[in-house]
């Protein structure tokens, strides 16, 4: 056990004290408050007003062009044809040709732009043009303007879960969001550090320094004892990201927050394109998009999703790192590494790429299976979480996380013993079968 | 008392047996030389000794007791094939290889100051391995062996990449480590080395013990019984008993003989015999020299 404990000292203290984990550990909040703030940035960027000529033939939309805080419409009264000649020496983005006929032929309404209008104008104005004619319509049916608008209700609903704990109020979007960094964390986690790992067994075996450290430790304990020091460096790692992310998150969101009450409308908007496409969040009206993504996040059980988090870290961590351990020590150096490597990346590339699928079905069959199987679980199981699991799905994919990655332990053990003393020697995955069942 | 005791130990690998039934003796307190040609299975058996594998059958004993992991911090083990971690410092990657070897951090600092003085190498404490030469390396890798003072030390080429200079240091460091009794088992190809230091020797070849014991023992069992004789003069009749093998002339015009002594032949009566016939400069035995027990014991052995 103290051999143990020296093999974990050391690999952490090595990793530990490197300048690229000091680089990573500062580097890697920056990067994320540099997102963070991008989209802000983007998003108030956008709020540029855009000047639209309209040229309306039919006379029905005067004054139903509403200008708007990223839109102003200009009307003017000229043929199409002189419009469009002038249209390039003014300073209007776009030109609207609404025909005399629109009524009866909607289709003929174009958009004139120097360049390709962007969708989110095209669809602005469709959607003045379309409430208008639709209005006119409904009014030639005989219904008036009041009915109309007594008829128009604002719906914005608000998912509650219910629980044996009784109801509370969730937001699908930020578990959406919580469960997609959950996944993406641990993807990454995983390929980090479980090459770390390999690299420094094929590290330990071509110096041939490994001779000399199993003639005083089990080979067994060395691997473990590399696998543990790398987990806790990224365990080290995450903690340090997690409170320094905190620190300039909120030390920029309060430089932001004074801009983002007069644009919110705007920004709130952009931040759900930006963010979380095609959701089911709670549009609408929001006053302050801070409160509402902190709102919707202290709804969901944070202590849970932490604790799970670092329980899928670490399972599947320990599962795919015995793995990338044993390709290490099977070849002589990174070079060789490829020809292992596939079969260990595939699932765990797939559980991202599911993980896209999960997020918009969490209780669905896939869902189910693939948060159920060790080699998806962690990923997957984490996209879940969020939505919330039932407890015995929970449990089974938690206990066969744990019987996967001692299989895996297993196998690269056995492995591992009979590697990391052979040199020279192009190993096939007939050969590696075999050393696993040898004596 | 003999600290290790090969009892007939077989390793097999998937494609060759790498051990076949050897049993070798090594007595406490000696220098003892384990000699073959490569592949022979001298790794192996090193290997099994320092309980990085273990035999297919056979069982060994340290000290008396059936080998166990309580030994690891009795033995040293300095591999053919050296290494260190390139990208530690020197004085870090000592402290945790012989805390590795049951050293607590002090214990292990202690010694390291003493043989840093000794090998006049403090300066290198901070240094990283990587930067330091392949000799300097050695050095360093011969400090991790012996720092936790084992009583033994199996040194597995050990001067190989060593200057002249370096190596007679080694050899003096191996004589003290000797003196204050250790054992030392030494796997090399270099027959000068194993002349100059080795009291007890075994050859293994094709995986099997061909020769071992004390090397005057095996000297003596070696012997041809021959002498030679550097002289001036006409050396054609002798007695029969005394054969004559060659003859050739030196540098200087002297001739130089081989002669074989039959049975109970003497010395003395060849040489009494020589005197009244040649002008002799020099006369001795033929004493077989290391080398030429490891050719013709290799030799000897028929193709498995």
């Amino acid at each position: 056990m103290r051999n143990i404990f020296l093999v974990i000292r050391r690999e952490y203290l090595v990793r530990v004290k490197k300048k690229s984990f000091l680089v990573m550990t500062v580097l890697g909040p920056l990067l994320f408050v540099a997102f963070y703030a991008t989209v802000f940035w983007v998003a108030m960027g956008s709020v540029d007003t855009k000047t639209v000529q309209v040229l309306d033939e039919s006379g029905l939309f005067r004054n139903k062009f509403k200008d708007s805080e990223t839109l102003k419409f200009n009307f003017i009264d000229k043929s199409i044809d002189s419009a469009k000649a002038a249209f390039p020496t003014s300073d209007a983005n776009a030109l609207v040709y609404i025909p005399s006929n629109v009524i009866k032929a909607p289709k003929s309404v174009r958009i004139y732009a120097a360049k390709n209008v962007s969708l989110d104008l095209k669809s602005d104005i469709e959607k003045v043009i379309e409430k208008e004619i639709e209005d006119i319509k409904l009014a030639e049916a005989g219904i008036t303007h009041k009915i109309l608008e007594d008829s128009r209700v604002n719906v914005s609903s608000e998912t509650i879960s219910l629980s044996p704990e009784g109801e509370k109020t969730s937001s699908s979007g930020a578990a959406t969001v919580i469960g997609g960094i959950c996944a993406f964390l641990i993807y990454m986690s995983v390929f980090i550090y479980g090459t770390q790992v390999m690299r420094g067994i094929t590290e330990e075996k071509t110096s041939r320094i490994v001779e000399v450290i199993i003639s005083s430790v089990k080979p067994f304990q060395l691997m473990l004892g590399k696998i543990i020091g790398v987990a806790l460096v990224g365990l080290t790692q995450f903690i340090l990201w997690i409170l320094l992310t905190t620190a300039f998150t909120s030390a920029t969101s309060a430089v932001l927050s004074n801009g983002i009450s007069k644009e919110s409308a705007a920004v709130a908007k952009e931040m759900q394109k930006a963010q979380i496409p095609n959701q089911g969040v709670p549009g609408g009206h929001v006053d302050n998009p801070v409160a509402e993504v902190l709102g919707a996040v202290a709804s969901l059980n944070i202590p849970l999703i932490i604790g799970c988090f670092l329980f899928y870290y670490l399972g599947g961590y320990l599962l795919y790192s015995a793995l990338f351990g044993a390709v290490g020590a099977a070849v002589d150096n990174d070079a060789d590494t490829q020809q292992f490597m596939l079969p260990i990346t595939l699932p765990i590339i797939f559980s991202f790429v599911f993980a896209q699928f999960v997020l918009r079905d969490p209780d669905g069959t896939l869902a189910f299976w693939t948060s159920i199987i060790p080699f998806t679980s962690p990923i997957i199981m984490m996209v879940r979480i969020p939505f919330g699991v039932p407890a015995w799905e929970l449990v089974l994919s938690m206990v066969l996380l744990v019987l996967g990655f001692m299989g895996t332990t297993w196998i690269a053990a056995r492995i591992y013993r009979v590697g990391i003393l052979m040199y020279g020697k192009k190993v096939s995955y007939k050969e590696l079968v075999k050393w696993i069942f040898y004596k | 008392m003999n600290i290790i005791e090969v009892r007939n130990v077989t390793k097999e690998y998937s494609s060759h047996t790498a051990l076949d039934n050897v049993s070798i003796s090594i007595p406490k307190g000696c220098i003892f030389g384990l000699l073959g040609p490569n592949g022979a299975g001298k790794t192996s058996l090193i290997r099994i000794i320092n309980q990085i594998t273990g035999p297919d059958s056979g069982e060994i004993l340290f000290d008396g007791v059936p080998l166990n992991p309580n030994h690891i911090s009795r033995i040293g083990y300095l591999p053919e094939e050296r290494g260190l971690y390139k990208k530690m410092k020197v004085g870090e990657q000592l402290l945790y290889l012989a805390q590795l070897k049951g050293l607590s951090q002090k214990e292990a600092m202690e010694k390291l100051k003493s043989w840093f003085i000794k090998f006049d190498i403090k300066t290198w404490w901070d240094k990283t391995i990587g930067d330091l030469s392949k000799g300097m390396q050695q050095k360093v890798q011969f400090v991790s062996t012996v720092l936790h003072e084992p009583d033994l030390i199996i040194l597995d080429e050990p001067f190989s990449g060593f200057d002249p200079i370096n190596a007679n240091l080694i050899r003096d460091e191996i004589l003290e480590l000797k003196q204050k009794g250790s054992t030392i088992i030494f796997s090399t190809h270099r027959m000068e080395t194993v002349e100059e230091l080795c009291d007890h020797i075994a050859l293994i070849h094709k995986s099997r013990k061909v020769l071992d014991g004390p090397k005057r023992d095996i000297k003596e069992q070696f012997k041809t019984h021959t002498y030679f004789v550097e002289y001036k003069g006409h050396l054609e009749e002798l007695d029969p008993i005394y054969q004559i093998l060659d003859q050739k002339i030196l540098e200087d015009g002297y001739l130089r003989s081989n002669i074989h002594l039959d049975g109970d032949a003497t010395s003395n009566a060849l040489l009494l015999n020589l005197v009244s016939k040649v002008e002799i400069r020099a006369f001795g035995e033929n004493i077989p020299s290391m080398s030429d027990i490891f050719m013709k014991a290799v030799n000897e052995v028929p193709e498995a």
